[in-house]
């Protein structure tokens, strides 16, 4: 059976996870291309005009998968912590595909909380494993060296690689320059170059070196968020606001360029965490944030990097 | 300590009846206005939800009026709402004023903490009082909510314009005046009487619309350009599923309109079957429940950028094609202009005339 997986939203996190998953259960996994201009036009032509790029993009590469394939995995990812949610769009995932005006291939969708606690998580595995195999110690096999990918991929980010370096596997030399920028925001926007304009080569060419929040250990995040007035319910955003304050603290990186796409719910409140933050601290690390959807220019985004690393450049010179 | 909190539709009643059974000092911000709203836009993140920004503006007008508390809800997720007060709070901080605010975080995840803070609000009451007070100003709240629903079915059929928004305001001021659990009983039999006395046109043919979607939308009337007001007077017969206090019970049977939950999630689940936070499966469950009762079409209003809502704006197309309704939604922010929201909605109505016109003849 070929199972088409969607290159786009949570591809980012869990892909090394699903693809051995669902090839140890026999399962032929064909992955769509890198977004690219039909893929994107795909999407927002299908798409809501309301709902945000990363979901658009996501459309694009389910329409664009949808012939080639007999079944797409769309699971529905609520909850991968206790006491917190993913985003309200990852909970209505498949039923917003289901609903678009197209023949669809079979659509794999099992529920993911961990809310709800590890039994209920550990039955979604047996209901996903059961379209393969009805052999029980195969699914958790399989699911153990999946997990075993997933915490090799994370790993790698750990030691200082960035994620698609990781994902694919191609790890190249870190640039020599001295200057740190660390980039935050969701890795689907960070790592999908073609919705970002390729921001992070286009650093990477300048010789600076790139930070993300997956490189900071999980439980400095996790301690930097238990800070908060109000826990955040959001899990992905957290990454984002304990990678930000983390670099606030250790003064790490040189400037921060926070990435978030026009529309996206959670970004547009840790906004202003993040900017509260920074105003404590007397803005000593400069963040520059970047809002990208499917209309922003390319131009734009070249002048303003370029306007941001001239300034901490110069920062980092009249420093020393 | 002088309390302040947001607009939202009746909110401001009940709260006002609320903290003066608890002998509490507060202050009601002025009604919102294109002021507020500019307030509200020009502090608050560019694309938050609509209602945020109204909100934000609603406070810093109350705090210009003296208050230096601020009551607000909190919430678990996944939708924004639940993260508002901290917003807020940080917002109102970083431009320079100075308050308390107090989160009623909901009662199910630390009920210790929300003790402290209803002995918090009300320093004056004991815990027995304070239950006292808010079950008897909760029978105020449902009865204003029992004659906006009134309001809303009479308007359609009303002989001379303005009656009913005329009477409801007379029933909400006799509802205002009431105190103990007697009185409340009385006025509200009066003020049902009141809008059931406006005299009725029975031979007029009425279109039948349901309103869904975000409840601040639904309930605030100035930020929907008082839809109702504007389709009842063009002789629409509206039925709303949200009401304020359908909205904070906690029980599963909604006490105005007397739906219950989870007959509506049942509804929804060909079409939506997990919840997405808001009201993103109710939108959906309610739109089946309304095409099964035969209405002629749906307005769904919601906020730019709401989340849930967006979720079921994208699969209520799969809705209307499987039962024959009409849907229209009308995204709202501070970009939208009335003439606007007139010129879809007149639209709207003539199709659904047209429809129905259709269909007669088609059984004739």
């Amino acid at each position: 059976m070929k199972v088409g997986v969607p290159r786009a939203l949570l591809y980012y996190k869990y892909f090394p996870l699903w693809d051995t998953f669902l090839s140890e259960l026999g399962a032929e996994v064909v992955l769509s291309p890198r977004t690219n201009k039909r893929i994107l036009n795909l999407g927002t032509g299908a798409a809501e005009n309301e709902v945000c790029l990363p979901v658009k993009v996501f459309y694009g590469h389910v329409l664009s998968l949808k012939d080639k394939v007999d079944a797409l995995f769309i699971p529905r990812v609520v909850s991968v912590e206790g006491g917190a949610y993913t985003c309200p769009k990852f909970l209505g995932l498949p039923d917003m595909i289901r609903a678009l005006d197209v023949d669809l291939p079979h659509i794999i969708s099992p529920t993911f909380n961990l809310k709800l606690g590890l039994r209920e998580f550990c039955c979604s595995i047996f209901e996903l494993g059961g379209y393969f195999t009805k052999n029980f110690y195969k699914i958790i096999s399989a699911f153990y060296k999946g997990l075993n990918k997933l915490r090799n991929f994370e790993g790698l980010m750990q030691d200082g690689y960035l994620l698609n370096e990781a994902l694919t596997g191609r790890l190249s030399p870190t640039p020599k320059g001295s200057l740190h920028i660390g980039v935050v925001g969701h890795p689907y926007n960070i790592f999908d170059s073609y919705v970002n304009m390729n921001l992070i080569e286009r650093l990477k060419r300048r010789d600076i070196k790139v930070l993300t929040a997956e490189m900071i250990a999980p439980e400095i995040i996790d301690e930097i968020v238990s800070n908060l007035q109000k826990k955040l319910f959001w899990t992905y955003e957290k990454d984002v606001v304990g990678a930000v304050f983390h670099w606030l603290d250790t003064k790490s990186v040189d400037g921060i360029i926070y990435v978030l796409s026009f529309a996206c719910g959670p970004d547009s409140l840790i906004q202003i965490l993040i900017e509260h933050e920074a105003r404590k601290q007397g803005f000593s690390v400069p963040i520059m944030p970047i809002v990208i959807d499917e209309h922003s220019g390319e131009a734009g985004l070249v002048t303003r990097l370029e306007a941001f690393t001239d300034m901490i450049t110069r920062n980092k010179v009249g420093r020393l | 300590m002088k309390i302040t909190f947001p607009h939202m539709g009746t909110l401001d009643i009940v709260l006002s009846d609320l903290f003066s059974r608890l002998d509490v000092d507060f202050v009601v911000p002025p009604k919102t206005t294109t002021k507020t709203v500019n307030l509200g836009v020009k502090h608050a993140p560019e694309f938050a939800c609509f209602p945020l920004k109204v909100t934000i503006g609603n406070l810093i007008e109350g705090l210009e009026a003296g208050a230096d508390t601020i009551i607000m809800v909190g919430g678990t997720g996944p939708c924004r709402f639940g993260f508002y007060a901290e917003v807020q709070n940080k917002i109102l901080h970083d431009i320079g004023y100075d308050f308390e605010m107090i989160v009623l975080e909901p009662p199910m995840t630390d009920i210790k903490d929300f003790i402290k803070k209803c002995k918090k609000i009300a320093p004056k009451k004991s815990l027995i009082q304070i239950f006292h007070a808010v079950r008897v100003g909760w029978k105020k709240a449902v009865a204003i909510d029992e004659v906006e629903r009134e309001t809303l079915k009479t308007r359609a059929f009303e002989r001379n314009f303005d009656d009913t928004t005329v009477a409801r305001k007379k029933a909400l001021t006799v509802l205002e005046q009431a105190v103990t659990s007697l009185e409340i009983r009385e006025a509200r039999e009066e003020a049902l009487s009141l809008i059931n006395k406006v005299e009725k046109d029975h031979t007029r043919r009425a279109l039948k619309i349901g309103i869904v979607g975000e409840f601040y939308v639904l309930l605030e009337p100035y930020i929907n350009f008082d839809i109702e007001k504007y389709l009842g007077q063009k002789a629409i017969y509206l039925e709303r599923p949200v009401y304020l206090t359908d909205w904070i019970s906690p029980s599963k049977n909604n006490p105005v309109m007397g739906i219950n939950s989870d007959e509506i999630k049942k509804a929804a689940k060909p079409y939506l079957s997990h919840f997405v936070g808001g009201e993103g499966q109710a939108t959906v469950g309610h739109v089946v429940k309304f095409a099964e009762e035969g209405f002629d079409g749906i307005i769904q209003l919601l906020p730019f950028t709401c989340m849930p809502e967006i979720i079921a704006k994208s699969i209520l197309p799969r809705v209307y094609k499987d039962l024959d309704i009409p849907v229209l939604t009308l995204v709202i922010d501070e970009q939208t202009g009335r003439a606007g929201i007139v010129t879809r909605l007149e639209a709207f109505m003539d199709l659904l005339w047209n429809r129905r016109k259709k269909k007669l003849s088609v059984v004739s």
